[in-house]
């Protein structure tokens, strides 16, 4: 019997041209036509002005009067000011570090993400760029002038606090996952605490704790600067969250695979390493993908306690007097910056989600 | 001792001691627990001396004293001379203020944008849609630094605000509204809400019960809403009609009387409320899409209206999957809500911040702001686990 080709339910497809489509997915029913000529109403009223103010009446290059005097959007703000909001108040003619900084990591997120490079060498690759990176920043080396870290600022700075907070909790994060599900109690009780301290308390007050409390904890003399006390804090923080979601894909792997490795005369950690450990981890890596994203936009917090990453800069270009009326402008710059960044990041995820799943899918 | 029990258990005659799996274990913890003491005692010595050093006395004796900081805004009084007990007071009162409605809040427009972007009209999903991703990928304190500034640097001057009725102002001073006057008939037509929210609550446990045993049901919405709107209504009508308002009015530079929502409170809100929305949006979708289609299909088939396969089929069965990760939305607003130090919202971390500025008593400080976040997570994650319970299926597990 073949099939009648029914209307479809979610709309997609343009079964039966144009016109019925928009009959069936704006207006089939009285509610649904209410519901499209308010929406439509909306769309009308706000678009045009919108574009009107961002594209038509706007300003590219000119200073503050001439954006006055065409009543649209002050882009020549971002003109002038986005060294600030990128690179933060690192020195002026050394600003292709940062720019180098922020290529060379967005290389390694690219290589990080096409499952083409999950080879060994990608655990040592991610922790050289790091390094990498911070000789580049700091320099001192190879004739580089020494910048020091309270310079930094800018997207590099959002960008390797958000890395290195991830890339150095992981290692810390699957102890934690192994340790609160190990048959020792103590060790399990430890894990415990600490997994739960940490989730129960806002970054806000880690950080303040980093930036206040820290320093009381060193014995005298010991000094360390407050973005890498901020970043201990941010690592420590972040750890704590990464052990729930290596430890949820450790409960995904059947027990058979623990008895198997067993069986076969493995120790512990090679069980781990070799058997366990490869399997849940892939299986954990679209959410590893949203807590990534997840601490690339709380990195912005760090501006409580005085650093300067890529909102912080946006915010210090914003309040000289001259531009602080054209705020929107600079904040709906640095809001698509993050935007491009999560919004890829998180349909790489879902991608990544369908790819993962093909083997075991049904249907 | 090992030894001893190695050489007792057959198989584990030709293993060095070393080797004995229990012994390690004992071992491990051992070092573990040595390792976190060391670590421990290291932090507290080192604390201890810094602080004899820098003349700072421990302990919680600086809560007594006289705080001499002002607070811009506090549910409770509070004047500059009291202590730095009733500052913390205040702080997490303003706290607990913006979590309450910030929850209450967050959940409807989560709701509301959730169905929409379910919505079969395909404008209206869209529009839902980009609400959603918006939202969910800029950083929580953009959004509120954006309607930080949006309040102070565009809306007018206090003498050219907004009004409506000229009894409700909107300046960058924040939003003025009329007060009522705290007199008999206001007391009167508070009393008779609160007795028909009893009295609804009431109606709709005996409807409960009603149906279960026969089958019947009633009306239980239009009761509610007949009762809530109705009851203060003929109360107000009976004492006369008469309700004073205090209204705001312009006194120099500012407005004078009535109530006012403050930019920082204003933009706080709007912020944590716009983003943890989108993300129960997500929550509330994928919950409803959990339900599968058969179950509406059969519902309808067993001649149940639209309405009532939402509320007796769907809606139960969604709830399920929806309570958890709504609890950890919840909680993510809360932890959100410190963010309010980045306004000037005198919200308990900015209070405590301001605290340990002066004092340089930081370990207390940050002691009792961890101590309140993670009692109040803890109130949060018991409440939701309660109502799990209640909605969660029967026997199971």
């Amino acid at each position: 019997m073949t099939r009648l080709a029914l209307p479809s339910e979610t709309g997609e497809g343009l079964l039966g041209g144009p016109v019925a489509w928009v009959r069936r997915n704006l207006f089939n029913t009285p509610v649904n036509i209410a519901a499209t000529l308010v929406a439509l109403w909306a769309v009308v009223r706000f678009l045009p002005p919108v574009v009107d103010w961002a594209l038509v009446r706007a300003t590219w290059v000119g200073d503050p009067a001439a954006c006055r005097a065409a009543g649209g959007a002050c882009w020549a703000m971002v003109v002038e000011k986005y060294r600030l909001i990128l690179f933060g108040l690192y020195p002026y003619d050394q600003q292709w570090r940062p720019l180098l900084a922020i290529v060379l990591f967005i290389a390694a997120i690219l290589a990080a993400a096409h499952p083409k490079c999950w080879r060994r060498w990608l655990i040592y690759a991610i922790p050289a760029v790091l390094g990498v990176v911070g000789v580049l920043m700091w320099g001192g080396l190879f004739g580089l002038p020494l910048v020091t870290d309270d310079r930094w600022g800018g997207l590099p700075l959002t960008m390797i606090l958000a890395i290195s907070g991830i890339v150095l909790s992981f290692p810390l994060a699957v102890l934690l996952a192994l340790g609160r599900r190990s048959r020792l109690p103590a060790v399990r009780a430890w894990c415990v605490i600490y997994i739960e301290l940490w989730r129960g308390v806002p970054l806000i007050s880690v950080l303040f704790m980093a930036s206040v409390m820290f320093p009381l904890f060193l014995p005298e003399g010991v000094t360390i600067d407050k973005l890498l006390r901020a970043q201990i804090g941010i690592i420590l923080f972040t750890a704590a969250y990464l052990a729930e979601i290596v430890r949820g894909g450790l409960q995904a792997i059947p027990r058979g695979q623990y008895e198997a490795a067993d069986a076969i005369g493995l120790s512990y950690w090679q069980k781990m390493r070799l058997i366990i450990l490869p399997q849940a981890l892939r299986l954990v890596i679209p959410p590893l993908v949203g807590q990534f994203i997840t601490t690339f936009k709380d990195t912005s917090l760090v501006i409580i306690i005085g650093l300067y990453d890529l909102l912080s800069s946006t915010k210090a270009a914003l309040s000289d007097p001259q531009w602080r009326a054209f705020y929107v402008e600079g904040y709906v710059v640095a809001a698509m910056i993050y935007f491009v960044f999560s919004y890829l990041m998180s349909q790489y995820s879902q991608y990544l989600e369908r790819r993962l799943s093909a083997g075991t899918r049904r249907g | 001792m090992s030894r001893d029990t190695a050489a007792l258990d057959p198989s584990r005659q030709f293993h060095h001691w070393w080797n004995n799996e229990r012994f390690r274990g004992i071992l491990y913890q051992v070092l573990l627990l040595a390792a976190v003491v060391g670590v421990g005692w290291f932090l507290v010595s080192n604390t201890l001396t810094n602080l004899n050093a820098r003349h700072i006395a421990t302990g919680f004796v600086f809560l007594d004293h006289e705080a001499g900081f002002g607070i811009s805004e506090h549910l409770i009084d509070y004047v500059p001379s009291d202590s730095y007990l009733r500052a913390f007071a205040v702080g997490l009162i303003n706290t607990v203020e913006i979590a309450v409605l910030g929850i209450v809040l967050t959940t409807l427009l989560g709701i509301v944008m959730g169905v929409l972007r379910l919505s079969s009209n395909w404008l209206v999903a869209r529009l839902a849609a980009a609400y959603v991703e918006a939202m969910r990928n800029v950083p929580v304190l953009l959004l509120l630094l954006f309607c930080y500034s949006g309040i102070t640097v565009s809306l007018p001057l206090a003498r050219n605000a907004y009004s409506l009725f000229d009894c409700i102002y909107l300046s960058n001073r924040g939003l003025k509204l009329p007060a009522p006057v705290w007199d008999a008939s206001t007391q009167a037509v508070t009393a008779a809400l609160v007795a028909a929210l009893v009295l609804a609550t009431l109606v709709s446990a005996f409807a409960r019960r009603q149906l279960d045993r026969t089958g019947r049901s009633l009306p239980v919405a239009r009761i509610t809403l007949g009762l809530v709107l109705g009851l203060p209504l003929a109360v107000f009508l009976a004492g006369g009609a008469h309700l004073s308002f205090d209204v705001p009015h312009l006194a120099g530079f500012n407005f004078a009387g009535g109530v006012t929502v403050s930019p920082e409170f204003a933009a706080l809100l709007l912020g944590l409320v716009a983003y943890t929305g989108a993300f129960v949006a997500e929550i509330v979708r994928s919950g409803i899409l959990a339900v599968s289609y058969g179950q509406t299909e059969a519902a309808l088939a067993l001649g149940l209206t639209r309405m009532q396969v939402l509320r007796l089929v769907v809606l139960p069965q969604s709830l399920r999957v929806i309570i958890p990760p709504l609890t950890s939305q919840y909680l993510n607003l809360i932890k959100n809500s410190p963010l309010a130090v980045a306004i000037g919202f005198p919200d308990l971390v900015s209070v405590a911040n301001t605290a340990i500025n002066q004092t340089g008593q930081a370990v207390e400080g940050v002691t009792i702001i961890m101590t309140i976040y993670l009692g109040l997570s803890l109130l949060i994650s018991v409440l939701m686990n309660w109502y799990n319970r209640r909605v969660a299926l029967r026997g199971g597990r």
